[in-house]
């Protein structure tokens, strides 16, 4: 493993001088060989991604691999069969594509099962779901890409702003209508000019003259659900005074009611996906908005937006997969039936290589979906939002990719309308955009880490009584990953190691212009990508093995097949955040895009001219 | 009249799961197949909760006889609207060579047990297609039977039923108490919407064993070997009503 070699050799000679440094501060000496790393205890370690920034893995977070209880798991299936049943019968999904409507008895079958009130509390009549149960079920609500959008936009991010900010008082007046459906909700932050930067809204909430009051004046776009929405969530900046008496401009989270008056829906976006979801422009003319009506504190909005929009990103990993696994029953069905050259499909191995990409994927995406659900189940206020983008990011590319594949076995008769392939892949293309796009998510993902890791070196060296300690090289000493998956575990454990000392050359290499280094944490967030599914797997897995699950000898190959790429993968993309690296182009790409985003074009001179 | 029905439900696998033989022949493939409630229990039921909803019965009670997993398709039933259950536990050993005249005795000893008014069955079960069990149960007690119901009229001290039968539709007016077994277009059952099924949780269901009701599960029948249905094979085209002929004869068919 001579890539590994000069990989410990650059960081550990950068690591070295760094605890070099601190130890001389310190004036105390202490011995360091290379392995040593210092941390500082905390009080909640509920971070799990968090702590690989260190190369450190939390074995208790992760291990044994999330469970529900007997009671919950039959209640579960009891939902399951009568939702599977109503969208195998009572949805047509190409006639929802097509009229780029979704029909009103669909919708009303839909609120009377109760789906859209998933994990509103039981006493506000809702059923009070729990974040497992709800990915679960939207395993089938994802047969019908624009049913589970209009259901997520309602649910996920709509009403939950009540859920988690909320008062009593808002909760009893909004929630019991909001679950049964009579009304329906919408999550309203993005506008014309702030998309991805969601703190540069310009919609307005001033005070009133009387101050019972605030007029809101604005407009959002692309909100889902925007055309009939009863109530919503709308995002504004308020005047707020802070401490030293400067007014400043804070975002704040209002309960809006259409019946307020002056907001007017614009029509119905023609989009390429999710047709059957109504998105559109919504605008808001002095709104009034009662005092009582904020959600949170004035001037806490941003906060109250990100933490709705890491509380449901988890549920695109169960989707993805419920629809991989149809795709995959499918697309097998067809390969196996299929002959040319007298051979069936199935038996070509780029065909085969498909359905490996496929399963993988899948299992890949519900192994940490679930993980990721259970660990926000736990009691305490886990702080889950690292993993959740995490599996966002995955999902939405994992299944673009396999989608494309499926498409591809079905050749010619995949690219007509008369299968669903091509919706599904039109379906599938704004995961990518939606719920953050996977470009500003890998730059949370990789600066948080960076952030939190930052933080516990420097704290380090601020630190006068500096807690060195072994890094707990054999995590997986005692058998909680059990035999067969032992070399993908090993695997697992090299990467974090190295990932942890990637991270503090890193850090050491750039400061604080990190943030400005995209491409470096691109790939950083790439690495931990790859790290958070290598343990969803493995801990999946084992648990299959020591419960004696049915076929647990397949997901025990799913776990090594995907462990040995992704190892490999991380190992490259680690080489490449050496310093003058090779293997890295970004200095090339850099001026690639420069030359021509100067002159707005391709900038070559045709291949055919002359110059005499 | 105590005012309540008994509905019998059976779990079955799945309508929509492609059957396979198991290797040995000696039956289908269960294990870790999708199962659900048999379609005409469903529409059973589905009458069963009509009838109360419209106020003409008081209690609505859900019967499965079977292993375990049966108690599933009993909440089922509790989520669309039954009262109460009971499930009549038998082992999976027996379960494999229960046939409709062993559950027509139970069903029977229970109906009296429960003074029940009516017992409304799914004319046959999709994995058996015994299309016996509502015969049955109705000879043991001795009570007249509305078969094949495709409308169902209950009125004091009898019950109207329409029958879908071969020549078409036949009304005939009996008296209750009474078995009544539903045809498919009887009504469209509901779909158990999970606030109901959440509510389900907190009926109960009485467990029941066979002796308790003093029936012998002993079966007279033996299942020999179960094969899939022959492969179809090809048609082939003929030019005339002789080749035809020939081609039958060569057959053996005439």
């Amino acid at each position: 493993m001579s890539l590994n070699r000069i990989i410990n050799s650059k960081s550990f000679d950068i690591g070295k001088s760094l605890l070099a440094f601190n130890l001389r501060y310190n004036g105390k000496f202490v011995p360091h060989p290379p392995q040593y790393r210092c941390f500082r205890t905390q009080a909640r370690s509920l971070a799990y991604a968090k702590d690989l920034f260190l190369g450190q893995i939390n074995k208790a977070e992760v291990f044994p691999y999330p469970e529900i209880g007997n009671e919950e798991l039959e209640e579960l299936n009891q939902f399951v069969a009568p939702v599977e049943k109503f969208f195998n019968e009572n949805v047509d999904s190409k006639k929802i594509d097509e009229d780029a409507k979704i029909p009103s008895e669909t919708l009303d079958g839909l609120k009377e099962l109760g789906l859209f009130g998933m994990q509103v509390p039981e006493e506000y009549g809702g059923l009070g779901l729990s974040n497992t149960m709800y990915a679960r079920l939207g395993e089938i609500t994802a047969l019908d890409g624009s049913i589970a959008v209009t259901l997520a936009a309602h649910q996920a991010i709509g009403l939950k702003g009540i859920l988690i900010a909320g008062t009593d008082a808002q909760k009893e007046k909004y929630l019991p209508k909001l679950a049964s459906g009579e009304h329906v909700a919408a999550f309203c932050l993005t506008e014309p000019g702030s998309g991805s930067d969601a703190a540069s809204v310009t919609t307005r909430a001033t005070l009133s003259e009387d101050g019972t009051h605030y007029l809101l004046n604005g407009s959002k776009m692309w909100i889902s659900n925007g055309g009939f929405a009863d109530i919503m969530t709308v995002f504004a900046k308020t005047e707020v005074v802070d401490q030293e008496g400067v007014k400043k401009d804070k975002m704040t989270a209002f309960l809006v009611e259409r019946a307020f008056g002056g907001i007017t829906s614009g029509l119905a976006e023609d989009k390429m996906g999710i047709r059957g979801s109504n998105t559109c422009e919504v605008v808001y003319d002095n709104v009034p908005v009662p005092l009582e009506n904020v959600i949170g504190e004035v001037g806490g909005g941003f906060k109250v937006a990100m933490n709705i929009l890491n509380s449901g990103r988890f549920s695109m990993g169960s989707s993805g997969a419920g629809m991989m696994k149809k795709l995959i029953e499918m697309t097998a069905e067809y390969a196996t039936t299929r002959k040319q050259f007298n051979k069936k499909l199935s038996e070509f191995g780029m065909i085969q290589e498909k359905f490996a990409l496929m399963a993988t994927n899948a299992f890949v995406m519900e192994s940490m979906a679930y993980l990721t659900a259970g660990m926000m189940d736990r009691p305490g206020v886990p702080d889950c939002s690292l993993e959740a983008a995490i599996v966002k990011v995955f999902s939405s590319e994992g299944s673009w990719i396999c989608v494309s594949e499926a498409l591809q076995v079905l050749g010619g008769l995949g690219f007509t309308k008369n299968y669903a392939y091509e919706r599904y892949l039109r379906d599938c293309r704004i995961l990518l955009i939606f719920e953050g796009t996977n470009e500003i998510l890998r730059m949370y993902i990789a600066l948080t880490g960076m952030q939190y890791a930052g933080k516990i070196l420097t704290g380090k060296i601020n630190f006068t009584t500096a807690c060195l300690s072994v890094a707990d090289h054999n995590v997986f000493k005692t058998p909680t990953v059990l035999s067969s998956s032992q070399d993908s575990a090993l695997k697992l454990e090299q990467n974090v190691y190295l990932f942890g000392s990637a991270v503090e050359s890193v850090l050491y290499r750039y400061g604080k212009s990190i943030v400005d280094e995209q491409l470096v944490l691109k790939r950083v967030a790439d690495v931990i990508i790859n790290l958070f599914a290598m343990t969803a797997v493995l801990s999946r897995a084992s648990r299959s093995i020591s419960i004696g699950l049915r076929n647990h000898d397949h997901e025990v190959l799913l776990a090594n097949t995907f462990c040995a790429e992704a190892f490999f993968k991380n190992n490259y993309m680690m080489t490449q955040l050496q310093k003058h690296a090779p293997e890295n182009n970004d200095a090339s790409i850099k001026k690639i895009a420069e030359q021509i985003l100067e002159k707005r074009a391709y900038v070559c001179a045709h291949p055919l001219d002359r110059t005499f | 009249m105590s005012g309540r029905v008994l509905v019998g439900v059976k779990r079955v696998i799945d309508y929509a799961v492609k059957i396979r033989v198991k290797p040995d022949h000696s039956g289908v493939v269960t294990e870790g197949v999708k199962h659900s409630m048999n379609p005409f229990c469903e529409i059973a039921v589905e009458e069963a909760v009509k009838m109360k909803e419209k106020k003409l019965i008081k209690e609505v009670v859900a019967v499965s006889c079977g292993p375990q997993q049966v108690q599933e398709t009993i909440r089922t039933a509790l989520a669309m609207g039954a009262d109460r259950g009971i499930h009549v536990e038998v082992s999976a050993k027996e379960y494999e060579s229960l046939g409709p005249l062993q559950v027509s005795k139970i069903l029977a000893a229970l109906a009296k047990k429960e003074e029940a008014q009516l017992i409304i069955l799914g004319k046959q079960a999709i994995d058996g297609d015994c299309n016996q069990t509502g015969q049955m149960t109705a000879a043991l007690l001795d009570w007249p039977q509305g078969t094949f119901a495709s409308e169902v009229t209950l009125e004091a001290g009898h019950v109207k039923v329409v029958r879908e039968i071969d020549g078409g539709l036949e009304t005939i007016k009996i008296n209750t108490p009474a078995v009544l077994t539903a045809d498919l277009r009887l009504n469209t059952p509901r779909y158990a919407t999970l606030p109901n099924i959440m509510k389900a949780k907190k009926k109960k269901i009485a467990n029941v064993k066979p002796a308790d009701l003093g029936v012998e599960l002993a079966s007279k029948l033996q299942v020999l070997r179960v094969d899939e249905p022959p492969q179809r094979e090809a048609g082939v085209k003929v030019e005339s009503v002789d080749d035809l002929v020939g081609k039958l004869k060569e057959a053996g068919r005439i």
